[in-house]
């Protein structure tokens, strides 16, 4: 019932509100369950490639000591770790997730713009997953040709699931795209159609600014992903040579002819890179609307923040080929790369700058949404920097494929988004539930995983700067590592275990929270943005009850000088926000 | 306030972990100190804006965190300092570009008067070609690779006859002279990288990549693959040694060039035939083994791997390790095989001998050892027939308490442990999937049923 | 990959274009009273929504196109490309897609004009050219079969192969829609307004897929 996005409720409206258990919860076009759905099946397949992690450290840090672990189970592992934590859990989590709750709720609106597609996009995301799943355990297990899926030796003998796990891989990854075309064309249509009145673009919280791009980002990024796929299909099962050169497999001559391995990593990279701002720009987003609300303080720098998310998001298109510097394409493409992608470092400076400058001055409570932002400002900056050593192609060389470029993405792209992901949940999670946390667990939790996680990628750098190489199953003795290297990895793996277990701490926090958390305010937070006001508590399908709400400021109106409160909802008209004394000492 | 307490203390932390950490670098063995440099530029500038945010950070959330009746300053934007901000930062970054860039501009321009060493890169081994007194190397293509010519070469072009043919993992470079890797694969991705050299590259099948460099301390270095070519991609190891320019030339001159390879005789079975009386005494008549004796069944083994193990035994690679027994008694024997002309011989008369299979003696849980067998079918097959392609001998129908016996000695690393076992190292690697003694009999009697 | 670039170039130009319009001299936190059509998405408000979704779907297969181009490009510059004869056919099929694309837009002026009388003929007769295009296109396949042009042939034929048949499951996906528009017609069910926007819809996507064709058909004719 599309019409219900953008007209006013009234009796006709009534009548479609879904009723029954399964029009409610599971095939239900209410975009605030389809985001749970999305959620949890995002977590879900999250805690699975968790677990695969925890297997591939227990291989590195004690290479002798477990049976269950093989190089071949191993490099699916690391495969299926590496496709599901970028794919399944973030690219679904921050655009089906948080997209699908937040957009609509801060734009202003009943639902998306096409609710029955918007389910579709689940329920086909959803397939895509039992897809990926399923190929676990059929003849030869999943893909183990890392998650870049290169090319020949994805369809090659001497890597495990040549045969079926490939075919499913790609499989799920096409309905995966058709799910999040679905799914991206609302959110875009949503953006710009289905705001309510008064919310110009430029009203809208950085939150939506970050999913919006992130979204068209996706669009025009993922069918790079499908262009690659299929033709790898074609030459998996018909046997064409779009990426297959002349080789001898083995000591046989499987019969290709003249293909471009390389033409395959542009076609993924186009794809590769964008896709990592599909999953930062939302976080950078929402992390903004984080900081501000819990320092009591505007945005610094609006205008700059949304230019350098769109600039950010533009220059992506043409950084790709850094991922490739020592792949053996033409060299000379290293200077044009290298200079694009140390330019893209200026609008993401400005971002962290813009952050630090709200709090600067600001009146920062220190709740659990705030710890993890500010934990998320120190790894991003961690991360942001170590991405100029590999952005930068002469330091590149050394540093490529070793464990410098694990940690430096699993800083920036794996502990950074998560830490906001943690942060998001705590946020709205009174908005979704209803009900409040334990403040005491939460911060346990931030601090475990905070310490945690850098207590892993830290010293996992120095390993990479030491030569040792990624995607190594063991590394038996050398001659230019000390022997240290060995002890430092294993205390990688006790870290990065101990961050494992510590998740149980979000878990319980979160059922107890369910079951016996005191209920909340509709808005704890005093947050200005329009999911906090709606009449419902938590909102229910439709939003916004009787009538749409009318936008009259920006996102960011908090202790704004000459009023009592420290915050202005957005709704809230120019004449009627409560004036008072300029602060009367416990606000 | 503990949040900022740990912020400052996590800056600090790093830089301490920085300065004082043992593991970095490996010392430069090239020319390419400039690359260290940049990354130094590199190091100081992000150094500084590490601990400058961080620290501004820190110091924004103890100052401004929420005391009673605190209220926050309203500041929609301060564009001067945006500005400012902006601009530093765009300093900041061509000050780590710039020198990138020149560094690049060397790195892609290889210098006229460097020689050429092609490394040749297949799953799981590495194997290297010099251009011979002509200087050129010789055309190749891929549909020709065969185990007769592993390096493709056209027979017909000139330019390839004198090629020198390395196989086997290790290259050797001369000191101070700029060379030239010229990369090619057979079948996979790989990645030519030696940690001491700072440089690496791509092996891509279907093209020639190259990276150059000049060798600046001799000695020996590892050579690893770093580019995801399938379960073997740990163990694909080799090195490159840095020679004087004299060590160098001997090396050189004792390598076989493509047309010697070729026009190389096959072993004589009925000369051997002689020389296998000294064999016979412990590995029976027909080489069906004694185990009483230690001595494995020989008959029916792939003849290039009979070869390579008598040559490693007569080289010193095999049998020196102290806890070797047999294998020592083995460099004895090997002693009587005059040159490698012998060795073919007495290959070739083993070739004639009846491939009699054998009682088992090892037992175990056959459907565990063929779960592991799963990783070891990828080089010896799924049934264990061996694959010279892979440098795989055959292990179907071999003395069980002999595999027995060699699988302990890889993991315990009594074989594989010489710097030039390049094989035994590799095999030592992939044994490490064999978790304990169990492992190793339950694989093996699996191998039985083959 | 200057083809994707290039397309991405103006896609990215149009969207910025449009940003600038909107952001540009807008400083958000000063309390301003906005225009009532200030919501509004860049085409108008939000009777205007399936047709963005339309655009930008459009949008995505240009961009799945335009890639596919790319990879063209970059593959038939590496030795082995042997071009390829297209078959005569083609032709037949273009003059077909041409007129029903043209007989679409005819009919969509009917439902405009509430013409209620013309939209069953002019739906039947794109469909049936349209079908016609593919069965076509199939035919041709067949015979470049016949005439020993595998998929495995050279990479020409591959990505001839490729890209004739991802058109055609674009079109399908477009026979889907044009199905349902057309049932309702036939059965005179639905409402007359939902058919003319259902109908200027796949108007579009009619004249989108005809241009995509003719400029794959350019590049297969001159390569």
């Amino acid at each position: 019932m599309s019409y219900v996005a953008y007209a006013d409720r009234d009796h006709e409206q009534e009548h479609h509100d879904p009723d029954t258990f399964i029009t409610k919860y599971i095939w239900s076009q209410d975009h605030k369950v389809i985001a749970i759905q999305y959620g949890l099946t995002a977590i879900f397949v999250g805690l699975i490639a968790l677990g695969l992690s925890a297997m591939m450290r227990l291989q590195l840090g004690f290479p002798d000591d477990f049976a269950f672990i093989n190089p071949e189970n191993y490099y699916q592992f690391i495969t299926m770790h590496g496709m599901i934590m970028v794919i399944y859990l973030l690219t679904a989590l921050f655009l089906g997730g948080f997209g699908n709750y937040l957009i609509p709720l801060m734009c202003g609106s009943r639902d998306m713009v096409f609710p029955f597609m918007n389910m579709l996009s689940y329920w086909v995301y959803l397939l895509s997953v039992i897809i990926l799943i399923a190929s676990f355990f059929v003849p030869g297990g999943s893909t183990g040709a890392g998650w870049t899926l290169y090319p020949p030796q994805a369809i090659s003998p001497g890597t495990p699931g040549i045969d079926l796990g490939i075919l499913m891989m790609l499989a799920s990854l096409a309905v995966f795209i058709v799910a999040f075309t679905m799914g991206g064309l609302n959110y875009v249509t949503t953006v710009l159609q289905a705001r309510c009145k008064g919310m110009t673009l430029m009203r809208l919280p950085l939150s939506v600014w970050g999913i919006f791009i992130a979204t068209i980002l996706g669009l025009l990024a993922f069918p790079a992903l499908l262009v690659s796929a299929i033709m790898m299909l074609f030459d998996k099962t018909l046997h064409t040579s779009f990426f297959m050169p002349a080789i001898s497999s083995m000591g046989i001559d499987p019969g290709y002819t003249g293909g471009s391995p390389i033409l395959f990593q542009h076609l993924f990279w186009f794809f590769g890179h964008p896709e990592v701002y599909i999953v930062a720009l939302p976080a950078f987003g929402i992390v903004s609307d984080l900081i501000s609300t819990h320092a009591r303080k505007n945005i610094f720098g609006y205008r700059m923040m949304v230019w350098a998310i769109i600039m950010i998001g533009g220059l992506s298109f043409i950084v790709w080929a850094h991922h490739m510097y020592v792949s053996g394409m033409n060299p000379y493409f290293g200077f044009f790369f290298a200079t694009t992608t140390l330019i893209i470092a200026v609008p993401t400076a400005i971002k962290v700058y813009n952050w630090v400058l709200t709090l600067w001055e600001g009146n920062i409570h220190l709740r659990v949404p705030m710890l993890f932002s500010i934990g998320f400002i120190f790894t991003f900056i961690h991360g942001g920097l170590t991405g100029l050593f590999l952005g930068n192609v002469t330091i590149d060389l050394p540093l490529s494929d070793t464990y410098f470029v694990v940690a430096h993405f699993h800083m920036v792209m794996g502990v950074s988004p998560v830490l906001v992901v943690f942060g998001a949940i705590y946020h709205w999670w009174p908005k979704i539930t209803g009900r409040m946390y334990n403040e005491t667990l939460g911060k346990w939790h931030f601090w475990m995983t905070f310490l945690g996680t850098y207590a892993i990628y830290l010293p996992m750098h120095y390993l990479g700067f030491a030569g040792v190489p990624r995607r190594y199953f063991a590394m038996g003795n050398t001659d230019f590592l000390p022997d240290s290297a060995q002890d430092l990895n294993a205390a990688i793996t006790m870290s990065a275990l101990f961050v494992a277990a510590t998740q149980i701490l979000f878990f319980v926090n979160m059922i107890w929270s369910l079951k016996k958390g005191p209920k909340s305010d509709p808005n704890p937070w005093d947050a200005t943005t329009l999911e906090w006001q709606t009449p419902d508590h938590p909102p229910k399908h439709g939003n916004w009850g009787h009538h749409l709400p009318e936008v009259h400021r920006w996102a960011y109106d908090y202790s704004v000088p000459g009023y009592k409160d420290d915050f202005i909802p957005q709704n809230v008209p120019a004449d009627a926000a409560p004036a008072g004394r300029e602060h009367d000492g416990d606000q | 306030m503990p949040l900022a307490v740990v912020l400052i203390l996590l800056v600090v932390g790093s830089i301490l972990f920085h300065l004082l950490s043992p593991w970095y670098f490996t010392e430069l063995a090239s020319n390419w100190s400039r690359v260290d440099f940049t990354m130094d530029i590199t190091f100081y500038v992000t150094g500084f804006v590490f601990v400058a945010v961080n620290l501004f950070l820190a110091y924004c959330v103890i100052k401004y965190r929420h005391k009673k009746g605190a209220r926050a300053t309203y500041e929609p934007e301060n564009k001067k300092l945006e500005y400012w901000l902006t601009g530093l930062t765009a300093v900041g970054v061509a000050a780590m570009l710039t020198p990138g860039l020149f560094v690049w501009a060397k790195f892609v321009d290889v210098p006229e008067d460097a020689h050429i060493v092609e490394a040749v890169g297949q799953q799981w081994h590495w194997t290297f070609r010099y251009p011979g007194e002509d200087g050129k190397l010789g055309e190749v293509d891929a549909e020709r690779i065969s185990n007769e010519n592993p390096f493709g070469i056209d027979p017909e072009d000139p330019n390839g006859q004198d090629d020198i043919i390395v196989y086997n993992p290790e290259a050797h470079v001369p000191l101070g002279k700029p060379v030239k890797f010229s990369l090619r694969s057979k079948d996979v991705l790989h990645n030519f990288t030696v940690a001491q050299f700072r440089v690496k590259m791509d092996l891509v099948p279907g093209m020639n990549t190259f990276m150059w460099l000049t060798p600046t301390k001799t000695g020996r270095f590892e050579l690893l693959c770093e580019e995801l070519c399938g379960v073997g991609h740990f163990a694909m190891r080799g090195a490159v040694v840095v020679d004087e320019q004299g060590d160098f030339d001997t090396w050189l001159a004792e390598q076989p060039t493509f047309a010697e390879q070729n026009s190389r005789v096959a072993g004589n079975a009925a000369i051997g035939a002689t020389q296998y009386g000294v064999c016979a005494a412990c590995h029976g008549p027909q080489g069906q083994g004694v185990p009483a004796m230690n001595a494995p069944k020989i008959a029916g083994q792939s003849d290039w791997y009979l070869k390579r193990q008598i040559l490693s035994y007569k080289s010193g690679l095999r049998g020196v390790h102290q806890d070797d027994t047999f294998g020592q008694q083995m460099v004895g024997m090997v002693a009587a095989l005059a040159d490698e002309a012998a060795v073919d011989n007495v290959v070739a008369h083993i070739a004639t001998l009846p491939d009699n299979s054998l009682e088992a003696t090892v037992e175990g849980d056959v459907e565990n050892g063929q779960a592991i067998y799963t990783v070891c079918a990828y080089c010896h097959g799924g049934d264990g027939m061996g694959n010279q392609a892979l440098n795989a001998p055959k292990i179907a129908g071999s003395s069980d308490w002999y595999m027995a016996r060699q699988l302990d000695n890889f993991k315990t690393g009594v074989r594989g442990a010489h710097p030039k076992d390049y094989y035994g190292f590799q095999m030592g690697l992939m044994s490490i999937t064999l978790r304990g003694e169990q492992a190793i009999n339950d694989v093996i009697a699996y191998i039985n049923t083959l | 990959m200057t083809i994707a670039l290039g397309f991405l170039a103006i896609i990215l130009a149009t969207l910025l274009g449009w940003l600038l319009k909107q952001t540009f001299n807008a400083a958000p936190w000063e309390m301003e009273v906005v225009s009532d059509t200030a919501h509004y998405g860049p085409l108008g408000g939000t009777d205007k929504s399936k047709l963005i979704a339309l655009l930008t779907l459009l949008a995505v297969v240009s961009s799945f196109f335009a890639l596919i181009l790319s990879a063209y490009a970059l593959r038939m510059d590496l030795g082995d490309w042997v071009p390829m004869t297209e078959p005569q056919l083609l032709w037949t099929n273009t003059v077909m897609l041409i007129v029903a694309s043209g007989v679409f837009q005819w009919t969509r002026n009917a439902a405009v004009k509430g013409q209620q009388g013309r939209l069953q003929p002019g739906l039947l007769i794109t469909g049936v050219l349209t079908l016609g295009f593919v069965l076509g296109q199939f035919i041709a396949w067949q015979q470049l079969q016949d005439a020993g042009q595998f998929i495995t042939s050279n990479p020409a034929n591959a990505f001839f192969y490729f890209l004739t048949g991802a058109h055609a499951v674009h079109i399908l996906g477009g026979l889907y829609v044009w199905a349902r528009a057309t049932l309702k017609v036939v059965l005179g069910t639905g409402d007359s307004t939902m058919i003319r926007r259902s109908i200027e819809l796949c108007t579009i996507y009619w004249h989108f897929l005809l241009l995509v064709w003719l400029v794959l058909f350019g590049l297969l004719l001159s390569t």
